[in-house]
């Protein structure tokens, strides 16, 4: 049954890519994204990926939709007739995709326990995490511990994407966006679901940033729902009151301070005589100093990845509130 | 039919790959482009999610009784990967955003005869 499922799934994905080839609107390009990247999250539950699942559903289905609606504003919605040839693309495509497919059948086969893949880390991290980290969800142990300097690599780069998307865009000060009227004021219906969907989202949030240990989650996913709910609140309430509620300042802060706390944890255990990122130094028992080290250290990914989202939302906005004044 | 379904997974990941390699390189539009590059990017991710999954396997969540999991690694390393991927869309949508205010369009054809024109 699960083949099946994955049959007719990857299939739908296949047509929505093959869709977005042929539009012009660009608004429903976009769309068609939110739908293959809600399609994918579908694929990955069905590949038992759960935490990759959650991330992109979130992530792409709601961040980047957001994020390119915004850039659409400000740059128009339809896409100009092409008048170059497409003969060439269609060629090297073609060949590329040929080459690639012949290298497939190279590949083990799908799903077999005995592929290389499955042989040297996996069944360690499988057998081993729970009784070394303690902590029933593999995929947080390998994430914040075994791999935990690549994760603190990963939380700095996104940190620098927000550093690169404030440096290229700016954002206006609370003042100067005071005098100007956005969002959906007289929209009651909006107004009203919004306040009440508001809170349970920062809720969930909370929920599956301290929860990820058990279950899927973690500190990636509840950085984005979390900031999903602010900029929720900045779409309806307009951008000058969701810069009163949380100022741009506050959130460069914000980004810095998670970046930091994940690296002075990692500081700290050296400290205490392990080496940088060797949680099981931070308690006396080492399976509860891993555990106070994930916690933390997803504390400190939420903390960068909620700013991070939110500074990129805000910077985009402004520039959307400075083109309607012009 | 076992062919097919050894490689369904890859097949259709090498199919939405160059689908997005299409786009980027014949688009027009530049956020049509960033479209493109999403694609591709998630049929990566897919090509990885799909060689850690365990035929009976389940998703790497302890629970008693239960001896077959999936393989966490590509978990790790592709969630870690959306919220990177995200990240750098961002920063392609806000050169997209510079590119419109400095020649006031976002069309490839456009502004590539306009270098001068800063």
């Amino acid at each position: 049954m699960a083949e099946f499922i994955d049959l007719v799934l990857l299939a739908m994905l296949a047509l929505t890519a093959l869709r977005v080839i042929f539009l012009k609107d660009l608004f429903a390009v976009v769309m068609l994204f939110g739908i293959y990247s809600f399609l994918s999250a579908l694929i990955f539950v069905n590949l038992d990926a759960v935490d990759v699942a959650f991330t992109e559903a979130s992530v792409g289905a709601g961040i980047s939709t957001v994020l390119m609606l915004v850039t659409l504003a400000l740059t128009g919605r339809t896409e100009k007739e092409n008048k170059r040839s497409t003969v060439l693309p269609l060629l090297v495509v073609t060949v590329t995709g040929a080459a690639l497919i012949y290298g497939t059948l190279d590949m083990p086969p799908f799903g077999d326990p005995n592929n290389p893949i499955h042989q040297h880390v996996a069944p360690r991290y499988i057998e081993e995490s729970p009784k070394e980290v303690g902590l029933p969800n593999m995929v947080t142990s390998v994430l914040a511990s075994y791999r935990g300097f690549d994760t603190l690599g990963e939380t700095v780069v996104v940190f620098s994407a927000a550093i690169g998307v404030i440096a290229l865009l700016g954002v206006r000060r609370r003042e100067d966006l005071a005098a100007e009227e956005s969002g959906f004021l007289t929209h009651h219906v909006l107004r009203v679901v919004a306040k009440m969907l508001i809170p349970l989202i920062i809720l969930f949030a909370l929920y599956v940033q301290f929860h990820g240990d058990f279950g899927p989650g973690g500190g990636f996913q509840a950085g984005v729902i979390a900031a999903a709910a602010f900029i929720l609140y900045a779409l309806v309430f307009g951008l000058p009151q969701a810069f009163s509620v949380v100022g741009a300042k506050f959130l460069q802060l914000m980004a810095s301070f998670g970046v930091l706390l994940y690296a002075s944890v990692g500081l700290y255990s050296m400290f205490k005589g392990g080496q940088f990122l060797d949680y099981s130094k931070l308690a006396a028992d080492p399976v509860a100093g891993q555990h106070y080290g994930i916690i933390i250290i997803e504390l400190g990914v939420g903390i960068t990845v909620f700013a991070v989202m939110l500074s990129i939302f805000y910077a985009f906005g402004s520039q959307v509130e400075r083109s309607n004044v012009k | 039919m076992n062919l097919i379904l050894d490689y369904y997974n890859y097949w259709i990941v090498v199919f939405l790959m160059m689908t997005g390699f299409y786009i980027v390189i014949s688009a027009n539009n530049l956020v049509k482009k960033i479209v493109g590059l999403n694609i591709f990017q998630t049929s990566v991710f897919m090509l990885y999610i799909s060689m850690g999954k365990v035929t009976g396997g389940t998703a790497p969540i302890v629970v008693e009784g239960v001896t077959q999991y999936s393989n966490p690694l590509p978990h790790v390393l592709i969630l870690t990967a959306i919220v990177v991927g995200v990240a750098t869309t961002a920063v392609g949508l806000s050169l997209i955003v510079r590119i419109k205010r400095a020649y006031g369009t976002v069309e490839e054809n456009e502004f590539e005869n306009k270098d001068d024109a800063i």
